[in-house]
């Protein structure tokens, strides 16, 4: 079967041209007390075509990130209190809301962590993927039932025409998440927003997932902003990696330069933290764990937040928080210690 | 415990309608539905199938014991007990569906944006708490004493008390619907706040609103009858079971037929409805059937 061209290219775009220019974002929730910062001073960019992959431990602001993209912070005590997010020319923190609607799932789209939850029990498949178009698309119901069927067809769900009129009970975790990709694509997003897409799919059914986020990526040139926690994902899809470290950037390079040289104490910490299949002592020896936990958002330490962890940390670290600096082309890292050859 | 695996077990078979099959697996709703159904049926059918006018006295035949010409006897005034109880249905089936209708509409309305807004929810609970803290046979009673005594103002009258348990239903069905991520994921793609409640949030609630309005509808049957009893209900040119029985209660050592077959109409009303209400709750959420 052949799945090229099942769903048109991205109109209007330039291999290479920026889709998402975000500056200094800070997501905060207020309750009793200071406010936590979910999120604090993230900047970065995605192009055309590129995959750009957040990684980092739970609570680390990731979600967060994705969430206040499309604005759909938490609400109440959730908020976006700085930050721009240009896309197509237009602020998107500026946006109103009819205007932000037209956003969600128009140019940006999301594919949320549990594909058992995030479809609505009561609705047939091909009801929800032709639901997306209908919203953002003034067509007849007929074309809109089209559209689903053809997105089917593109994630490559077997028996399409079948599965159209199936209810999510009916179908498998894996084929769930391709229902969920067919309606995040439907309107053709300049940017796809990937939570954890593949962390409650056995790991058999994450590959495939992942070869079609890929594929569909070839095909529409869609950025793709993926969030994961498993560095093997990363090192599949990833052009860029960007590490967050409590709500904080602390390391971004393009992905062969951060597995080759990271330079961050914490990115070192989730290597090391890997299982590798072969290689020295393979099978017998403990994985590195990175000690202590992240630390809660409303008692953030002065200085670097990661002092706590950290082998290295020096008084310098817990006085002041390092800057984000470019060590080499291309490849930032906020830590006193970067400069330093790692076994120092 | 047998229900359960027996749905499971054909899952294809239950979406026809079989009504041998429903009387078989569920058969107190049937036959509570089938009885409503005679009920309303005669209730409907009465100036047709009703052997003499309702109103029409003849003191000749005054306080007759059931049999021969008078099936349910006579009242103190000769009139056709069974004419009567016939025609009361109408009254006492009007008032029942018209609340549960009524107070099932405003309540989902009411809740709907409780349970979505958290600031409206504030606000529209202690209302509903203090409505609910007012007795509902009360506050008919001064709304009968105000205005005149009309069908409509008993409707209104049994209304507005029942309204504040459907809004509380819906909004918990709304408060726990709205955490799904399936709303979110709708939300995420863009769904407007009108399309997002009739598509995603109100089916949920459907079910549960079904069954209360069953309830409701039995205990507006009934209060409806006390509060024509009482003499502050329906106008009594109109007869209805509750006016039947507060006028037979003078004679009822002399003609106890008088309450009697008004009290069983009323008591057949209330128990189909409410068996009815039972059935459905439990044939419209597996989880909570009951092991037989």
């Amino acid at each position: 079967m052949s799945t090229a061209r099942a769903i048109a290219p991205v109109s209007s775009a330039m291999p290479g041209e920026m889709v998402l220019d975000l500056r200094g974002l800070r997501t905060e929730f207020r309750g009793e007390g200071p406010p936590a910062v979910a999120v604090n001073d993230l900047s970065f960019t995605v192009r055309h075509g590129e995959t750009l992959c957040i990684v980092g431990e739970s609570g680390c602001g990731k979600s967060m990130t994705a969430l206040s993209l499309l604005r759909l912070v938490p609400r109440p005590g959730g908020r976006i209190a700085a930050g721009t997010a240009m896309i197509g020319g237009r602020d998107l923190f500026t946006l109103s809301e009819p205007e932000m609607r037209a956003v969600r799932g128009g140019e940006i789209a999301m594919i949320f962590q549990e594909p058992m939850t995030s479809l609505n029990p009561v609705l047939t498949i091909g009801r929800q993927i032709a639901e997306t178009v209908m919203v953002h698309e003034n067509v007849p119901w007929s074309v809109c039932m089209e559209r689903a069927l053809a997105m089917l067809r593109a994630v490559r769900m077997p028996e399409p025409e079948r599965r159209l009129h199936e209810y999510p009970h009916q179908l498998s975790g894996g084929m769930r998440q391709r229902v969920m990709i067919a309606m995040a694509l439907a309107c053709r997003p300049r940017l796809l927003l990937a939570d954890e897409p593949t962390t409650a799919l056995d790991v058999t059914i994450q590959a495939q997932i992942l070869d079609l986020i890929r594929d569909l990526q070839e095909q529409t040139g869609t950025a793709v902003i993926l969030i994961t926690h498993d560095l093997g994902v990363v090192a599949e899809m990833a052009d860029r990696v960007l590490v967050m470290y409590a709500g904080r950037k602390v390391e971004e390079a393009v992905v062969d330069e951060l597995f080759d040289a990271p330079l961050h104490p914490y990115t070192r910490g989730l290597m090391a933290a890997m299982p590798h299949l072969g290689g020295v002592g393979a099978g017998r020896m403990r994985l590195a764990e990175i000690p202590g936990v992240v630390p809660a958002l409303t008692d953030m330490p002065e200085g670097c937040p990661f002092a706590a962890r950290c082998g290295r940390a020096s008084a310098e670290c817990r006085a002041a928080m390092p800057p984000l600096e470019e060590r080499r082309p291309g490849h930032l890292v906020a830590c006193w210690h970067s400069g330093e050859s790692p076994d120092a | 415990m047998s229900a359960i695996l027996e749905a499971s077990a054909v899952p294809t078979a239950s979406r026809r309608f079989r009504p041998g099959r429903m009387l078989q697996r569920h058969p107190f709703p049937v036959v509570g539905g089938v009885l409503l159904g005679l009920l309303v049926l005669s209730a409907l059918a009465a100036p047709w199938i009703a052997p003499h006018d309702p109103i029409e006295m003849n003191i000749i035949d005054r306080l007759q014991p059931p049999g021969g010409d008078y099936l349910f006897g006579t009242d103190a005034y000769g009139r056709d007990l069974f004419s009567r109880v016939l025609h009361g249905g109408r009254v006492s089936i009007l008032i029942g569906f018209t609340v549960a209708a009524a107070s099932t509409v405003i309540g989902l309305l009411i809740g709907v944006v409780a349970g979505y807004f958290r600031l409206a929810d504030a606000i529209i609970m202690r209302v509903m708490d203090g409505l609910m803290a007012i007795p509902g046979i009360l506050l008919a009673i001064a709304l009968m004493s105000l205005t005149r005594a009309s069908l409509w103002v008993v409707v209104v009258a049994i209304t507005i008390p029942e309204i504040p348990r459907v809004v509380r239903l819906v909004r918990a069905v709304v408060l726990s619907v709205r955490e799904q991520a399936y709303i979110q994921a709708a939300t995420a793609i863009g769904t407007r706040f009108p399309r997002l409640m009739r598509l995603h949030i109100l089916p949920s609630t459907f079910a549960p609103l079904i069954v209360q309005a069953t309830y409701i509808c039995a205990s507006a049957v009934l209060t409806e009858s006390y509060l024509s009893f009482l003499g502050v209900g329906t106008p009594p040119e109109i007869p209805s079971w509750g006016n039947i029985i507060a006028e037979g209660r003078l004679y009822v050592q002399l003609a106890f037929w008088n309450i009697l077959f008004p009290g069983i109409a009323l008591a057949l009303m209330v128990l189909s409805v409410n068996v009815l209400g039972d059935g459905l709750r439990d044939a419209l959420d597996p989880r909570l059937a009951r092991r037989l």
